[in-house]
Parts: C-alpha cells; sequence; structure tokens
C-alpha cells in the first residue's frame, strides 16, 4: 500500500489508543478525559474525598499539613466542606511531612500530611522516613493518577508504594473509594499501636471521585480484620520475675530511658520506678524528658555526644535496664566494649529490637508503661543509704564532666559567642518549659546537652535518620500541636538553608515559632569531623549564607541579630516579645565543637574531649 | 560469651579474668573489661521458614524487600496459595546462625501481612523440592543418562533429538546430587522451584493461624 498526498486515499484509522474496542481501552479514554474535566456537579454525592475528610475527622485530626496537584484536587474540591480539618498549606511537601511529624511528636497523636502523585509524593519521602526511623506516628496521603493509567507512566505518575513499602509501617494503595474507610481506620490505628511509625496511603484520582457509600468500621471491625496485628504489650511474668531479680542483685545499676517511655507516656511510672528501686536514670537523645533534669536521680544524656559521666557510669554499670531504646550504634559506640560489666534488661514493645545491637540477659517485650507498672509493685523499695558509695561517685563524675564543659571553652573566654552559652540561655530564660526543636549537627548536639529538659515531649529532634532541614518545618508543627507552650527552632545555618522556604507558612498560617539560628558560617559537625578524623582536610565544609535579617525582612519576620555573649538574653527576650514568628541570628564561634564526641567505630570509653588548640 | 575468644584481646581477657564479668571493684586492676559478646556470630547452616500470609497484591515484594534490606541472603523462596484463598504460604530457606535467622523471623512478625512464622530447621519434615533439567544428550549416551536418571528415581519428561528433559523430586542435597551427575553430560536449561516444607504428625501451621 503507498501512501499518497491525498489525505482520502490514505488507509482509515479511527484511533491511536492500543487495543481500541477493550474495556481497558474505554477505561484509560475515560480517565484521560477526567483528568481534564472533573469539576463537581453542585448537588454532589458523597466521594471518596468525603470519606477521606470523614475518616480524618473520626480520627480526631484538627490540623494537616499539605500541598495540592493534579490527582489530589478533589479531596481538595470538597474540603471547604469540612471546616473541622485546618489544612496548612505549606511550601514544599517535606516540610509538610516534618510538620506532621513535629505534630505528633508534641502531641503523641498522629500526624497527617498529604502531597500530589509524582513529585509531590517523592518530596514526602524524607519526612516518612525520618518518621521511620523515629517511630512517629504518622498517616502520608497521596493522590495517584486514575487507576486505568497507573503502569501507564503518566503526567506525575511514580510507582509511590514500592518506595515507601521499605520505609513505612504499612501502606496501601486504594483504588475503590468503598476501601477508603477500612483502610484509613487500619492506617490509624497501625500508626499508633505497638511501636509506632509512618503508614502511607495513595489513592487513585478515579478512587477519590468515585460515588461510594461504604461506612467507616468500628474499632473491633478494624482489629479483627488485621489478624497479622496483634502488638505484645504486657510483659511476660516469667521475664517480670527475672527482672526483678538482677535489680535486686545489681550494686550499680542504671536507667536507660529511651524514646519508647515517652510513646507509651511513662514518664510518671518511669519516675515512680526509678525512686523506688533508686535508680539513676541516663536518656539516649529521644528519651529527652522522659525524666526532669533536674530531678536527683536523673543523670543525663548518654552516647556519642553525651555527658561523660554518664558514658563513664554506664562503662562501669553492672546492670543496665534498657527502657524503649534499641542500643543504636550512637549510643553504644563499638559494642565488643560498651558497657563491659553490665547485664542487660531489656525492655521494648518491638520483639524485634531485642537481641538485634547487643546480645541481652532478660528481654522483656511490651509496652515501656505497662510492664513498669507491672514491676512497680513487685521490686523491692531501696534505701538510698544503700547506694550511698555508688551515689557519690556518680556525683563526682558529674561534677567532674560539667565543670569541664562549656565554662572553660575557649570561645566563651576569647569572647565570642558560643553556641552552647546561648542554648543554656534559651533554656534558663524559657523557664525550660517551652518546645524546643533542633536540626541536626552541632546545633543538636548542643540543644541535647544543654538546653536543661523538665517536660516530656518538649525535645524534638531527627534522631535516628539524622535528616538536616527538619528543625523549622518540625517546629511549625509542633508550635500548632501545643499552642499553650513558646516553641523554639534552634537550627544551624546549614539545616536552615535547606527549608526556610517554610518562614512564608509561619507567616501565612500565623505560627508563633521562634528561630534561632546558629550562624557559624559553616556545616560545623562536617568540619569537626574533617580536624579530627580527616586530618584537617577541610572540604565542602565552609557554607556562605545570606544576610538572615534581610532574608528574615522580606518574609515578614522580625529579625534580630546577636553576635556578643552580652546581647544573648536581650535577643532571647526580644523574640520572646514579638507576637508571632521571630529570628534570631546567633553569630556563634566559626571553629567551635562539640565535645565530648566518641569517634565512630570507638567505644564509649574512647571519648575525645580536647583537640587541638580551639577548645583548650 | 559464646565467641568472646574471637579476638586475641578478648582471649587475654579471658585468661586473666573469670568467665562471667564482674564488677569493677572486684576485677584486678590490671586486667582489661571482658569483651562483650555480640549477637550472632554462631554456627552458619541453612534454615528453613515457613511464613504463612495474606494473599494479597504485594506481599512478597513486601517480604523480598524486607530480606533485601535487612540484610537477609535467601537462598530459595516458594510461594503457593494454601487451602485457604485468603492465605499464600511461603517457604524461605536462608543460611545464617540461629540468632540472624530469629532476626530475619521477627522482622517478618512486623510486616502487617505476615501472619505466622515458623522456623522449620530443627523439626521433623517432609522436604521437597522440583527441578527440570534439559540436559545435552547424543545417540551414544542417551541410554547412559536414562540409566542415572532411573537410579536418582526421576524421570525423563521429554525426549528430542539432542536432548531430554529430567524432572526429578527430592530434598535439596538430593537435586543438587543429581544435576552434579548430568552437568557431566552438559546442561542446557535448569529450572528449580525452591524447596517446600512440611512438618511431620498431625500439627498444622495453618491452623494455628486461624482465629
Amino acid at each position: 500500500m503507498t501512501i499518497t498526498g491525498d489525505p482520502a486515499q490514505r488507509p482509515s484509522r479511527t484511533s491511536h489508543v492500543p487495543n481500541e474496542g477493550t474495556a481497558e481501552a474505554a477505561a484509560i479514554e475515560r480517565a484521560r478525559r477526567d483528568m481534564l474535566n472533573d469539576a463537581r456537579p453542585r448537588r454532589r454525592t458523597r466521594i471518596g474525598a468525603d470519606v477521606v475528610c470523614e475518616a480524618l475527622i473520626r480520627q480526631g485530626v484538627d490540623v494537616f499539613f499539605g500541598y495540592p496537584g493534579g490527582v489530589i484536587l478533589p479531596l481538595y474540591d470538597v474540603l471547604a466542606d469540612y471546616p473541622e480539618l485546618r489544612h496548612v498549606l505549606v511550601r514544599h511537601e517535606q516540610g509538610g511531612a516534618h510538620a506532621a511529624d513535629g505534630y505528633a511528636r508534641v502531641t503523641g497523636r498522629v500526624g497527617v500530611c498529604m502531597g500530589t502523585s509524582g513529585p509531590g509524593a517523592t518530596n514526602l519521602v524524607t519526612g516518612i522516613g525520618t518518621a521511620l526511623l523515629d517511630s512517629i506516628p504518622m498517616v502520608a496521603i497521596t493522590g495517584n493518577v486514575p487507576g486505568a493509567l497507573i503502569g501507564k507512566d503518566a503526567f506525575q505518575e511514580i510507582d509511590i508504594n514500592g518506595i515507601t513499602l521499605p520505609m513505612t509501617k504499612h501502606n496501601y494503595l486504594v483504588r475503590d473509594a468503598n476501601e477508603l474507610p477500612r483502610v484509613f481506620a487500619e492506617a490509624f490505628h497501625i500508626a499508633r499501636t505497638g511501636r509506632p511509625g509512618p503508614v502511607h496511603i495513595d489513592i487513585t484520582k478515579d478512587a477519590l471521585q468515585q460515588e461510594t457509600h461504604a461506612e467507616h468500621p468500628s474499632d473491633e471491625e478494624v482489629v479483627a480484620g488485621l489478624p497479622g496485628f496483634r502488638p505484645n504489650v504486657e510483659g511476660h511474668p516469667r521475664q517480670l520475675k527475672l527482672a526483678v531479680g538482677e535489680i535486686g542483685r545489681a550494686k550499680r545499676p542504671m536507667i536507660l530511658a529511651g524514646h519508647g517511655v515517652l510513646h507509651a507516656r511513662a514518664w510518671e511510672d518511669l519516675q515512680a520506678f526509678a525512686e523506688k528501686t533508686q535508680i539513676p536514670v541516663a536518656h539516649t537523645l529521644l528519651g529527652i524528658g522522659a525524666m526532669p533534669e533536674d530531678h536527683p536521680l536523673s543523670y543525663g544524656y548518654m552516647g556519642m555526644h553525651g555527658w561523660k559521666h554518664v558514658n563513664r557510669a554506664i562503662q562501669s554499670a553492672d546492670l543496665l535496664v534498657a527502657i524503649g531504646m534499641r542500643f543504636d550504634d550512637r549510643v553504644t559506640g563499638n559494642v565488643r566494649t560498651y558497657a563491659p560489666y553490665a547485664r542487660i534488661v531489656h525492655v521494648d514493645i518491638d520483639p524485634a529490637e531485642i537481641g538485634k545491637n547487643v546480645a541481652v540477659e532478660v528481654p522483656i517485650v511490651g509496652d515501656a508503661g505497662r510492664v513498669l507498672r507491672a514491676l512497680l509493685p513487685m521490686v523491692d523499695a531501696v534505701d538510698p543509704a544503700v547506694r550511698a558509695a555508688y551515689f557519690e561517685e556518680l556525683a563526682a563524675w558529674r561534677r567532674e564532666s560539667e565543670a569541664g564543659s562549656w565554662h572553660g571553652s575557649g570561645a566563651w573566654r576569647d569572647g565570642y559567642l558560643s553556641a552552647d552559652y546561648v542554648v543554656s540561655r534559651i533554656g534558663v530564660l524559657t523557664d525550660h518549659r517551652a518546645t524546643y526543636v533542633g536540626d541536626v549537627g552541632q546545633n543538636q548536639m548542643w540543644l541535647a546537652r544543654y538546653a536543661g529538659f523538665q517536660l516530656p515531649n518538649s525535645h524534638v529532634s531527627s534522631g535516628g535518620l539524622g535528616t538536616m532541614g527538619f528543625c523549622v518545618p518540625a517546629a511549625m508543627g509542633a508550635a500548632l500541636g501545643a499552642p499553650e507552650r513558646e516553641t523554639w527552632a534552634i537550627t544551624g545555618d546549614g539545616g536552615f538553608q535547606m527549608t526556610f522556604q517554610e518562614l512564608m507558612t509561619l507567616v501565612q498560617d500565623e505560627i508563633p515559632v521562634k528561630i534561632a539560628l546558629f550562624d557559624n558560617k559553616k556545616l560545623g559537625m562536617i568540619r569537626q569531623w574533617q580536624e579530627i578524623i580527616y586530618a584537617g582536610n577541610y572540604h565542602s565544609a565552609h557554607l556562605l549564607g545570606p544576610d538572615y535579617l534581610k532574608l528574615a525582612e522580606a518574609f515578614g519576620i522580625p529579625g534580630r541579630k546577636a553576635a556578643a555573649p552580652e546581647e544573648v538574653d536581650e535577643a532571647i527576650r526580644w523574640a520572646q516579645g514579638v507576637d508571632g514568628p521571630a529570628l534570631v541570628w546567633f553569630e556563634i564561634a566559626e571553629e567551635q565543637n562539640v565535645f565530648p564526641m566518641m569517634p565512630a567505630g570507638k567505644g564509649l570509653s574512647d571519648l575525645i574531649e580536647k583537640w587541638g588548640g580551639a577548645d583548650e | 560469651m559464646s565467641d568472646a575468644a574471637a579476638t586475641p584481646a578478648a582471649a587475654s581477657a579471658q585468661a586473666a579474668t573469670p568467665a562471667t564479668p564482674t564488677t569493677p571493684a572486684a576485677a584486678p586492676a590490671h586486667a582489661a573489661p571482658p569483651a562483650r559478646s555480640l549477637p550472632g556470630g554462631g554456627a552458619q547452616h541453612r534454615h528453613v521458614i515457613v511464613a504463612i500470609v495474606n494473599n494479597r497484591p504485594g506481599v512478597l515484594n513486601r517480604v523480598s524487600s524486607l530480606m533485601r534490606a535487612r540484610n537477609f541472603n535467601i537462598e530459595s523462596l516458594a510461594v503457593s496459595h494454601t487451602d485457604a484463598p485468603d492465605v499464600s504460604r511461603m517457604t524461605i530457606t536462608l543460611r545464617g546462625d540461629d540468632v540472624l535467622v530469629e532476626q530475619a523471623t521477627k522482622q517478618l512478625y512486623r510486616l502487617i501481612d505476615v501472619l505466622k512464622v515458623q522456623d522449620l530447621t530443627a523439626d521433623p519434615t517432609v522436604e521437597q523440592e522440583l527441578a527440570l533439567v534439559k540436559v545435552r544428550v547424543a545417540d551414544a549416551n542417551r541410554a547412559e543418562v536414562i540409566k542415572v536418571v532411573e537410579l536418582y528415581r526421576a524421570r525423563v519428561v521429554d525426549v528430542s533429538e539432542g536432548s531430554v528433559i529430567v524432572e526429578v523430586t527430592g530434598t535439596e542435597a538430593e537435586v543438587d546430587a543429581l544435576v552434579a551427575l548430568l552437568r557431566g553430560f552438559g546442561i542446557k536449561e535448569l529450572v528449580r522451584t525452591g524447596t517446600v516444607v512440611m512438618s511431620r504428625g498431625s500439627g498444622s501451621i495453618e491452623e494455628a493461624t486461624k482465629r
């Protein structure tokens, strides 16, 4: 057959659709048409998007963080019908995920974030990963292309279900609106039950638009529908008895309190248990706040940049009672040399955490609160006098290590602004009763060490994943979650420059976050590692930054600078007085290190406390 | 302290101090503290795990993704329906020490779609694997191949001019043995199903899963 110039002579072709005439082809045609023409009729029926809103309200969600896009628009189309739901329009989906995370950390409730398909979904991924590693209850919602277009590389289509599969507690792809009530009920149940974690729900656009009469399941129906999800919350009586025996025999016991204590809201149980048994409490980075730091039995923060006295106590302990922590490498260092004299009682709600990083003598699978409440009547009350020698030694170690801290730092003596000093002043001037949100790196360690935490869930920090850029967006969520407390975002110039677009969200949604920006014009922790571990071979550690006052001004946020120790208090008080968000630019010493430091691969007894001349 | 003697430093510490860790007060001042034993490090051997899972799209992906991410090396994986249409059964064989396999089991339980996991390694079981082997033959040695096949209670299921297809059923070791012999004739193609296993006696993992 020859093709001639005359169109009439060409062979006829009715369509370019593959498999023309089949049901599949018709569905694709319909989906393509619907992508362009989807305004809902004035008088409308209940559609998938309504089910999503109803489910969020049923789960007690009052605020969530999202960013619209093509396939999630059906949901935004109905949002105005649900005034109970406050939607915060973020500037980047990553910010939305971190905000949901920050909200969840201060409230203990499930944080919700939302994005569209493709780039909207992939932008959420860092925030979901952050939530997974820190066991944060979160539900992330994404739209996806209409079901018939899945797998066709449609506009903004990516296999987000495949991407989030290894980094969520569970995930769903919903293609039928009738499944939405069950899926949402399950997702919230899974996210907050047992060891919390993020759950991702991907919903096709046609499911959001599909009419449905499906009813929301009861709590019992949800549990019955998840036979593979029955977390064990009660400690086994035999194991509890073994633990009581260990505790009774121990002469130098130490409690290691982790994030699990906060997840279980068991801070009072922890305190009661520690007081009855007279066991000092050390805490992990995420366990900060499990016990007020001014409590006589609170001993301090452990690990790579933890207090020397705490690590020393762990190394000499004969019993570690680990509660809701997972012996992360930042906590143990080299496991071979970790706590060499200690037997270990390990309480965790996730059986997979037990025996994962260290071998333990008494494993107890259960919820930290329930286990502590069960143990309390079983243990003998200990007279503090029995431990007098032990406590005296601990107190001496503590005095020594605290005296060698920022008071002696060279930066401080030379009139430079020392970051640890700023953190401690923020702690004091907020009466230790604000929410303190850290970023990642040196600022995170200074915050953990020097703010002086008194309240549970007042410390928000990306521990497991170590996500730079976490601070400002997480503080946004934290401020909305705990509006009765002041919220301080304590960030370095590196992390700040990753996500400061959310400053605009703070303004638009009137979220009164106070930002303490620690500017050393460096990626400080990178610089510190390069100085100490890579023989001073600095590369990419120096970081140019903008004029942060002009930057804040451009966003409409009042800003102020402090570059000398005597300006610190006034600047903090000024920020506290601002009605709304405020930024304080602290120009800190450029080459200050965080000490002590345990080099990676070394043990808790190998802390570096000084280096070169700068900090001597 | 099963593997405390693995390093020279630990070995000398063992000699200087009692086997059980003691408090610093009791330990001689000059002695290095005993090394803490790491989880695992025990004898490596083959384990057979059976997992009962929801029969839903993506479950196989979840299981294989988890095994990859957690650094467990799967030797074989066989999946099929059970008698209940909503439930599937996976038989996973992997190499490692007991601690590693216990971790794998616990990690599998973290998946919402995993209903029950059992390590059947130490139990009395029936274990079978099926293999199809396309063996190169000529007129001269066809009879010899068939003889070997009969010796192993395998059977020839297809014959053509230049090859035969041999079907063999047996334990992994039995299949290995026949495959090794057939390799001498030249293997053109080989496919194995992976091991499936069932515990002997009246106990049933499926019944134990039912709620």
